[in-house]
């Protein structure tokens, strides 16, 4: 009975740390298999342990070109849609003006379709503007879907923001530049942070649209798209691993500066 | 890391939106939309008519296409490709129920049970999106792979044999079948449900779940007269935000299903970058658009949102 | 202090204790709630009155020890089947469910089907007929104050627990709930337990009073009992105000003990003084402000013969309306304060001037000198 008991009190946390099982296994997947040594062309089954792929992980043409590429979109994607989103996330908040209803639909609708939808359509502008498809296509693409978001994140946290706490910088002789830099700024950073962080995973991780945009230039998913069809290299494992690692590595790090911050102030 | 649990679009106006305080300077909102609105219209909106035209042209690549409001195309796109549009929606759906079955128990755990573990589990829900969802979705792949012990299981329990029966999967297989597909889905769109439920969870004041329990609610009751309703803000994006990307999603049924389980993402992404049809594949794609769009609408007035606190 | 015949609705409290870790919330602790009674549990924040309530509500699992409600062990019972209600602080209404269903809540939970009637009246009972189908947001926060206490008493419990009920009401709300709490308990007859930090508020309304301090109870008793006798420096420093002098015993005459404090003798009936007197000893004098006349130096021969008095000098003085408040700098205290009420004021009495003290020995308490003399009074600010 106590056995019974105690598993109806714990059952949503069983439930719950199973479904974080299923959340991560495929990580787990990645990087058992990023010490595989496959026979054949593709890295689905376990044959023996090998470090060769970490060793060389640029061992496989194309790849880490493809890498480089989609860290320098994603770069520039995130700087443009940060600053474009920005600006649009403290008119809405901060500002009042004709036209708003229509404002806020046209930046939530990118995020309510589907992104085959809007990769087909954006595609179908270049063709018809005779674009050249590549670099370009794919970064106007990019800083438009992160753009939505990027308002989203900013607004959220510019509307917690107090009022009255510009207007006690402008009541301490803060122009209106001033009150900007040393008082808004600073205040919203966190949320434009969040914004930024969330458009570089979205457009590092982008394979829709960029299927559909990129013309014949390879991005890190495309170039797993391709070889899903011509066969896995260990080295895709490789990569994966040390992302989820960063990813992780960069949050713990965050975290404990944040909660170091926090407690000298207390 | 806020936004990701922040992300529930914005549904319903809320009051602050309203109301935004007057200030200064008449012209400053203008400048500061400005570029960012017009990088919307002109390649989010004006796309859209792009793509409206296209799909009532006529014509061929070699002699360019021309607007003949040939409408007859959206009737030849529909009756050749109805399956996969159904198939569409049902694997979607499916996912998108199984990722508020399984995430729900998770977001709770986050919100309410996990205590100092908290922050360690949110980045393990998280992390998984710097890691390129491709190479997560061929480590499926490998799960699910014929050979494999999740197989195994499945087979030495007979569990195959009843899926096949219903037609989930086909004799000892669970790779290139809608199993597959949809457990793919799950596992993609599975931080999309979790983040906003955990939101709203978490929102919710722990003293009413005292309250209920004072006033003879034993904790399931709780949990349906209570916590339930409060979290249905969650609910709602968490469905959206799964069933949207889902609907449209022709990653997992390439990498994961096989011809008998083409979305019609995988229609779409063909016929347009392939077989270069692009009067049928625009108009496929304005009438995904379309079904969406009228599905959320339909949906979000059902839920009646707005009328939670 | 109320008795009942048989003591079957009585809540007790044996040995109850709480801790968390290596901190102990609640040390071990016997009480009991009369059956019927308005019981308040007084102290600062973190003094583990919230923690008691708690244990009684059956939110919080005490480490040892047990809770009865009148015959019934219910220490093990959750909080779902104890005849136990509760107004939460900030009343935790549900914010999807209007006023009526929040009402009805408990008792839709115990399977009652028609609760159109139960709710109605009890909505006409806090006088909340008309807002029956508004949600909680759109009342205002003496309503929603309203609303709790409704929700809980309609399931007629055996006893109402009410965790800082009035907290979030700005002053004149709360001294209207106040009376509006206690003519609500004389109509229904339920015992209250009420936790709150303000002294006022608990004096108001309580019968009994029991004052917390650091997990333990330092005293119980009425009101008047608690503010008259004080028995340690907490109680007398937490509850109003109290000027406390050294003292060291020098002799006892019949009842009175005479002590030496500065240069003079002050008198002590020995009954108003809890700490042990052996000649030598040191002990302290408490005597509160209101209770010491103030007269100046130059007519200190019309002060009466059996009087406590102390010589000084003001520091300060406040007008505040009914009174005048001074702040007497004297050699055997340094900050002696003195409410005198505004009846025939004499102008000589300005700072700087010389004046004599004196009350009446009934007035004066006696405290073990072992303990912080300033104990509790930072607390007392939170009112």
């Amino acid at each position: 009975m106590p056995f019974v008991n105690w598993f109806r009190r714990n059952l949503v946390v069983i439930a719950g740390l199973l479904t974080l099982g299923y959340l991560l296994l495929p990580n787990v997947v990645v990087t058992v298999f990023s010490f595989n040594k496959p026979k054949g062309r593709f890295n689905y089954q376990w044959q023996q342990f090998s470090t060769e792929a970490w060793k060389d992980p640029c061992g496989v043409a194309g790849m880490c070109g493809s890498l480089s590429l989609s860290l320098q979109i994603a770069f520039w994607a995130t700087l443009g849609a940060t600053v474009l989103g920005t600006m649009i996330a403290f008119a809405l908040v901060r500002y009042r003006f004709r036209a708003r209803g229509a404002v806020n639909s046209l930046i939530f609708l990118p995020m309510a379709m589907p992104e085959v939808v809007m990769a087909a359509s954006l595609l179908t502008l270049f063709l018809n503007l005779g674009a050249q498809l590549g670099f370009w296509t794919v970064l106007i693409a990019h800083i438009m879907f992160c753009l939505s978001f990027v308002v989203t994140a900013v607004k959220a946290r510019v509307m917690s923001m107090d009022p009255r706490l510009e207007q006690a910088a402008q009541d301490l002789y803060a122009g209106p530049a001033q009150t900007f830099l040393r008082v808004t700024l600073p205040i919203a950073a966190p949320g434009i942070a969040a914004g930024a962080l969330l458009a570089f995973a979205l457009s590092f991780d982008d394979f829709i649209i960029t299927n559909f945009n990129a013309g014949s230039t390879v991005t890190f998913p495309m170039f797993v798209w391709g070889s899903a069809q011509r066969g896995t290299p260990v080295q895709i494992n490789v990569i994966g691993t040390a992302m989820f690692l960063v990813a992780v590595l960069f949050v713990l790090t965050s975290m404990v500066i944040s909660n170091r911050r926090n407690r000298q102030k207390a | 890391m806020a936004t990701l649990t922040e992300a529930p679009p914005p549904l319903a106006p809320t009051a602050a939106e309203k109301k935004p305080p007057r200030k200064r300077g008449r012209w400053t909102p203008y400048w500061l939309l400005l570029p960012g609105l017009l990088w919307l219209l002109v390649f989010f909106a004006l796309p859209m008519i792009y793509q409206a035209s296209t799909s009532v042209q006529t014509g061929s690549l070699e002699e360019g296409y021309k607007v003949t409001w040939h409408f007859a195309t959206y009737w030849d796109a529909l009756s050749e490709y109805w399956p996969q549009f159904l198939r569409s929606v049902l694997y979607a759906a499916s996912a998108t129920v199984l990722c508020l079955v399984l995430g729900y128990p998770l977001a709770y755990l986050i919100a309410f049970r996990a205590g100092r573990w908290r922050n360690l589990i949110m980045i393990l829900v998280i992390a998984p999106f710097f890691t390129s969802f491709l190479i997560r979705t061929l480590a499926w792949k490998t799960i699910l792979a014929d050979s494999g012990p999740v197989v195994g299981v499945l087979n030495t329990l007979h569990v195959l044999d009843v899926t096949s029966w219903l037609g989930w999967t086909a004799g000892d297989r669970v790779l290139a079948t809608p199993l597959a597909v949809v457990c793919g889905l799950t596992y993609n769109f599975l931080p999309f449900m979790v983040l906003p439920l955990y939101t709203s969870l978490e929102r919710i004041d722990g003293r009413l779940h005292e309250a209920a329990g004072d006033l003879y609610a034993r904790p399931i009751t709780t949990f349906r007269k209570v916590t339930f309703p409060l979290s249905m803000p969650g609910v709602v994006s968490g469905t959206l935000l799964t069933f949207i990307p889902a609907a449209g999603d022709y990653v997992n049924a390439e990498l994961l299903g096989s011809t008998d389980t083409r979305m019609i993402g995988n229609v779409i992404q063909t016929q347009f970058l392939r077989v270069l049809d692009y009067p049928t594949a625009a108009a496929l794609s304005f009438i995904l658009m379309a079904a969406i769009l009228f599905m959320v609408t339909f949906y979000i007035r059902r839920s009646g949102t707005e009328d939670l606190v | 202090m109320k008795t009942t015949d048989n003591g079957s609705g009585d809540v007790r409290l044996s040995g109850i204790s709480k801790t968390y870790g290596s901190f102990t919330a609640v040390h071990p602790l016997d009480l009991t709630v009369p059956q019927g009674s308005f019981f308040a549990l007084l102290g600062a924040s973190g003094c583990g009155k919230t923690t008691t309530l708690r244990m009684i509500a059956g939110l919080e699992e005490p480490s040892a020890g047990t809770v009865h409600l009148g015959d019934q062990d219910v220490t093990a019972l959750p909080p779902y089947k104890r005849p136990v209600n509760t107004v939460f602080q900030s009343y935790a209404l549900f914010p999807h469910l209007d006023i009526f269903e929040n009402v009805a809540f408990g008792l839709r939970r115990r399977g009652i089907k028609s609760v159109k009637k139960q709710v109605e009246d009890m909505l006409e009972l806090v006088q909340l007929g008309e807002q029956a189908r508004k949600k909680p947001h759109q009342l205002s926060g003496g309503q929603q104050q309203r609303v709790a206490v409704a929700r809980a008493l309609i399931n007629h419990p055996k006893v109402l627990l009410l965790d800082e009920p009035l907290g979030a009401l700005d002053l004149k709300l709360r001294r209207q709930m106040q009376l509006e709490l206690k003519r609500i308990q004389t109509e229904v007859g339920i015992t209250f337990v009420h936790v709150t930090h303000d002294q006022e508020e608990a004096m108001t309304m309580a019968d009994t009073v029991a004052v917390m301090n650091a997990g333990r109870v330092e005293q119980l008793g009425s009101p008047a009992d608690l503010y008259e006798n004080p028995q340690t420096t907490f109680v007398a420093n937490f509850l109003g105000t109290s000027n406390l002098i050294e003292a060291e015993v020098d002799t006892k005459s019949g009842d009175d003990i005479v002590l030496k404090a500065g240069g003079g003798k002050l008198v002590l009936p020995e009954a108003r003084c809890s700490a042990p007197t052996t000649a030598g000893g040191k002990v302290l004098v408490g005597v509160r402000p209101e209770k010491i006349s103030l007269v100046h130096a130059d007519a200190a021969g019309e002060i009466p013969e059996n009087r406590n008095r102390i010589t000084g000098r003001i520091a300060h003085s406040s007008f505040i309306g009914v009174s005048t408040q001074y702040v007497i700098d004297s050699q055997v205290c340094p900050e002696f304060e003195v409410y005198a009420q505004n009846i025939e004021r004499d102008a000589r009495l300005v700072p700087g001037a010389d004046v004599v003290l004196h009350w009446s020995p009934a007035h004066t308490f006696g405290l073990d000198a072992a303990q912080d003399i300033d104990a509790g009074i930072q607390e007392e600010a939170a009112v």
